[in-house]
């Protein structure tokens, strides 16, 4: 017998998760950190910052741009790449809106083993 | 013979195809178009005119009776399609009727999205989409006291509102997101809106999910009950929350249907003989709400019914203004913030003009105006044109006056300006004043100018056009004066916009934001939390304290550690602690196995390596044992550090464990600029290490010496003596206005002994010490700010569940 899942994961509603803040969605790879901008936008990256492994679903979010909590990186929400004069990369995983729910790109959440 | 050319529905855009045919080529179609309302094509969105009595209905047609008659178009309104015989080539409406075709267009229009919720359908609830709808607002107006939600504030849910109250309506609208129009407006943007939209009386719930309609058949309806409990009472309920383009012939014809019908770029469906236009479409996975696309499929389409069959659409972009009188609005293309963007950003704060052009490789990709939008239609078009903007990009924010005119420098744009042209708009400054003055007087720095014209000495938002001025009239001997700002989002320093905080009565981020010119849309991670507590601290109770502004560890109310646990350490009043309060934390850390315990150098216990989840777990149980937090994570106060003192001390001179539990209860739960730490020892020997803290009481025979402005951090200082106190209350007294002094001058981040460095310790001693009225009043300031702000957060977290979203996972995927 053959599954059949959906390419896309709902973790949950838009305002379960305050604006300009972050909420995590457990998985057995490790924690997905899911942003929510000022502008409603959605963005979803591996919790850990590439500096120093910090939890970025902690920090501060302004424009689209998470600062860690740890040691103030600024990562981009869109790419996952460290802002500025620091350098490395947080695995970013497709996230998107629609009719009001989250959506999670499930190949890319199930992908991360590899990184 | 002619072809017969069926067109279903009357709306814009088959309006508009019509006349493109008639047009390019008259007589080669014998037109018949049927339509569901009992009306010909009219100028939709002029409804909102209607509505707000600024227009009438017979102005708003655009083809009447004599116009179909003379193109000899055969004309069916009120009548639906039934359906369509695709074999056949015939269609057949609701009364039977039967029509051959050889082309056939659907311009169904779409469908106002009603909300299923229990209710959507009592009588009195309505969209906002056609001349009916507007009829029965307008009528509401003539009943005493009518009231009406409006469910959904974006474009048109405003419009409805606003034509409402015109009214005389009482009119509440309720909006799932926290911002106006979200999709169409940027934050600061839907906050000048949102003001505007109230200023008309129109109530405005955001973050508002509807529950249910309220009411009976036989009543109508009565009101709206959100999902946190409110009802709010309404006599008609207008949802406004979308549209879904009408599909419903189309699919049961078989063609194939997306979210829209599908079309090619001819406007051709999945039936070579059967088009479609309008809001029912899919082109390229678009669809669209707006008139301007319409018209522009309508174009091609009338091309391709000409013979022109390379005519092609390849879809729109956007603009959008609201209909809203005094509500100046205009949004165009994709506006949010993504690292290879940049913006430029204009506040006019006192007009309350807000304008930010959002540029991609030196494209503008996006724009969003409030209160001045009459170059929305010079940046839409250099926006639509993917003009490279790299010339005039430091003045093009001014619009056409000044992009690419003499130079593209502000100096010059300064230097352009009339001589009446006022510079300083508190204190009536032009231009000329300040130009005479500089060359009259020999000025050669801000302070000078300002000294001399008042220029730029209240509000200080002119400073930069100030020191540009100063700039052109000195030339290269103006040397800008060098200050920091606050960070990269604003020119302005910290103390600065304190000032301005208290000036102006900014209570809100947004606010500031607007009314201090901010250069980015949300701010970044350095200014808002100095922002946030300059507001509280400034406006206890009025301002809105943003959690989402604060550090994680003022978040959640813990110290976050390097792997992304946390510490939790409870208040020890004075250092002192009993058996219960110790049991009470070891069984805390066996039941959430703690792994690191630790005593701390404010003398209480520190437990390591808390997962967040349990946070609110182990407050509950340290609060039953009489915990609140020690606030080991704020900018605020931590510890009041004692020796025993006299009841047990040979040496002791004074209760010093007494007066630094009286100390910490008084001062618990308060923000201040930085950290705030405070020793009382009960005689010189100083075994509580008090002179270097922030503020230290050192006991003596004769009564308590205080000092403040000590560090044992970064910087080790000893403390400097601020004055000797008879008695503990009046220690007290001093202390809290000290306190006070300090929450109210210092800028963010700064200990104490950084703000003593900067205003110097006559000024302290002289509102601390020496002037009793200026005492008195700090200390009743700060009092006033602790009745609100004396708060345990974790016994909220633990008991009331309290921002529970910040402990809990959103979901998990296995």
């Amino acid at each position: 017998m053959q599954v059949i899942q959906s390419d896309w994961v709902d973790v949950g509603a838009l305002t379960d998760i305050p604006v300009r803040g972050a909420r995590v969605v457990k998985t057995p790879l490790g924690c997905v950190a899911v942003f929510r901008t000022a502008e409603n936008e959605i963005f979803a990256l591996e919790d850990r910052c590439p500096h120093a492994g910090g939890p970025l679903s902690n920090g501060i979010v302004h424009g689209r741009s998470v600062t860690c909590p740890l040691h103030n990186w600024v990562i981009s929400l869109e790419s996952g790449e460290a802002q500025g004069a620091d350098e490395g990369k947080t695995p970013a995983i497709a996230a998107k809106v629609e009719d009001g729910r989250i959506l999670l790109d499930r190949t890319a959440l199930i992908a991360r083993a590899a990184a | 013979m002619s072809e017969k050319l069926v067109v279903i529905g009357a709306g814009m855009a088959s309006g508009r195809l019509l006349e493109e045919i008639f047009e390019r080529a008259p007589g080669r179609y014998d037109v018949t178009l049927i339509n569901a309302e009992p009306r010909g094509n009219y100028n939709r969105i002029m409804l909102s005119p209607v509505l707000a009595g600024d227009k009438t209905y017979e102005e708003i047609v655009t083809h009447d009776d004599a116009w179909y008659a003379s193109h000899g178009v055969t004309t069916r309104f009120g009548r639906r399609v039934a359906q369509i015989d695709r074999a056949a080539k015939t269609i057949t409406d609701d009364s039977g009727e039967v029509y051959p075709y050889d082309k056939l267009v659907i311009g169904t229009g779409s469908n106002p999205f009603i909300i299923p919720v229990p209710g959507h359908d009592l009588p009195g609830v309505i969209a906002y989409r056609d001349l009916e709808d507007t009829e029965k607002m307008v009528a509401l107006g003539a009943k005493p006291g009518a009231k009406a939600v409006v469910i959904g504030g974006g474009l048109l849910g405003l419009e409805a509102a606003a034509g409402m109250a015109i009214h005389g309506v009482d009119v509440t609208v309720i909006h799932l997101m926290p911002t106006l129009m979200e999709r169409q407006m940027d934050e600061a943007a839907g906050n000048l809106l949102r003001k505007s939209i109230e200023s008309k009386g129109i109530k405005i719930l955001t973050e508002a999910n509807t529950d249910c309609i309220l009411g009976s058949t036989e009543l109508g309806v009565t009101g709206v009950r959100l999902k946190d409990g409110t009802e709010i009472g309404a006599d008609l309920v207008c949802m406004a929350v979308g549209i879904r383009p009408n599909v419903a012939l189309a699919k049961e014809a078989g063609l194939e249907v997306g979210r829209g019908i599908l079309v090619d770029d001819g406007l051709r469906t999945s039936d070579p003989d059967i088009y479609a236009v309008g809001e029912c479409v899919e082109h390229r996975g678009a669809i669209y709400g707006l008139v301007a696309p319409l018209y522009e499929m309508a174009k091609v389409l009338g091309a391709q019914f000409a013979g022109d069959e390379a005519a092609a659409y390849l879809g729109s972009v956007t603009s959008t203004k609201l209909k809203v009188t005094g509500c100046d609005v205009f949004s165009a293309g994709d506006f949010a913030d993504a690292e290879d963007r940049e913006e430029i950003v204009f506040r006019d704060a006192s007009r309350g003009v807000y304008k930010r052009l959002v540029l991609k490789d030196n494209k503008i990709i996006g724009a969003v105006m409030f209160g001045d939008t009459a170059d929305g239609s010079y940046f839409f078009q250099l926006l639509k044109d993917g003009e490279d903007i790299s010339e005039i990009r430091d003045t093009v924010i001014f619009g056409p006056a000044f992009a690419g005119g003499p130079g593209a420098d502000p100096l010059q744009a300064v230097a352009a300006l009339p001589l009446e042209a006022e510079i300083c708009g508190c204190n009536g400054v032009c231009k000329g004043t300040i130009v005479d003055a500089i060359t009259s007087k020999g000025l050669t720095t801000l302070a000078e100018v300002q000294a001399h014209t008042k220029a730029s000495s209240s509000c200080g938002t002119c400073t930069g056009l100030v020191e540009q001025l100063m700039a052109v009239t000195l030339g290269e001997s103006f040397e800008k004066n060098t200050v920091t700002p606050m960070c990269g989002c604003t020119d302005l320093t910290h103390m600065d916009v304190r000032k301005l905080i208290v000036a102006q009565g900014l209570k809100s981020i947004p606010d500031l934001m607007q009314a201090l010119e901010w250069k980015t849309s949300c701010g970044c991670a350095k200014c808002r939390p100095a922002l946030n507590y300059y507001m509280i601290a400034t406006w206890p109770g009025e301002a809105v304290d943003d959690n989402q502004s604060r550090f994680i560890n003022e978040r959640v109310h813990a110290n976050i550690q390097k792997d992304g646990t946390y510490s939790v350490v409870p208040r020890m009043w004075g250092g002192v602690t009993t058996a219960d309060e110790l049991r009470a934390i070891a069984d805390v850390c066996d039941k959430y196995q703690v792994p690191t315990v630790k005593v701390t150098g404010g003398q209480r216990i520190d437990m390591l390596g808390i997962k967040k989840e349990d946070l609110p777990g182990i407050w509950a149980d340290l609060g039953k044992a009489g915990f609140v937090s020690g606030h080991a994570y704020a900018k605020g106060l931590r510890t009041v550090k004692t020796c025993v003192g006299k009841d047990w001390c040979r040496f002791g001179t004074q209760d010093s464990t007494g007066l630094g539990i009286k100390l910490e209860k008084a001062l618990w739960g308060s923000w201040t600029p930085a950290k705030v730490k405070l020793a009382v020892s009960g005689c010189p020997r100083n075994c509580a290490e008090a002179t270097c803290k922030d503020i230290g009481v050192v006991c003596v025979d004769s009564g308590y010496e205080i000092s403040f402005a000590g560090a044992a951090g970064l910087d080790v200082k000893e403390t400097e003596f601020l004055c000797k106190a008879g008695s503990e209350e009046e220690a007290m007294e001093i202390i809290e206005a000290l306190l006070q002094l300090y929450r109210e001058e210092a800028q963010y981040l700064h200990r104490m002994y950084k703000w003593l460095a900067a205003v110097g310790m006559e000024h302290i001693q002289a509102k601390v010490v020496e002037d009793l009225e200026s005492r008195k009043a700090l200390r009743a300031r700060f009092r006033y700010s602790q009745s609100i702000f004396q708060v345990d957060p974790w016994e909220e977290r633990a008991a009331q569940g309290k921002d529970a979203h910040e402990f809990k996972a959103m979901a998990e995927v296995a």
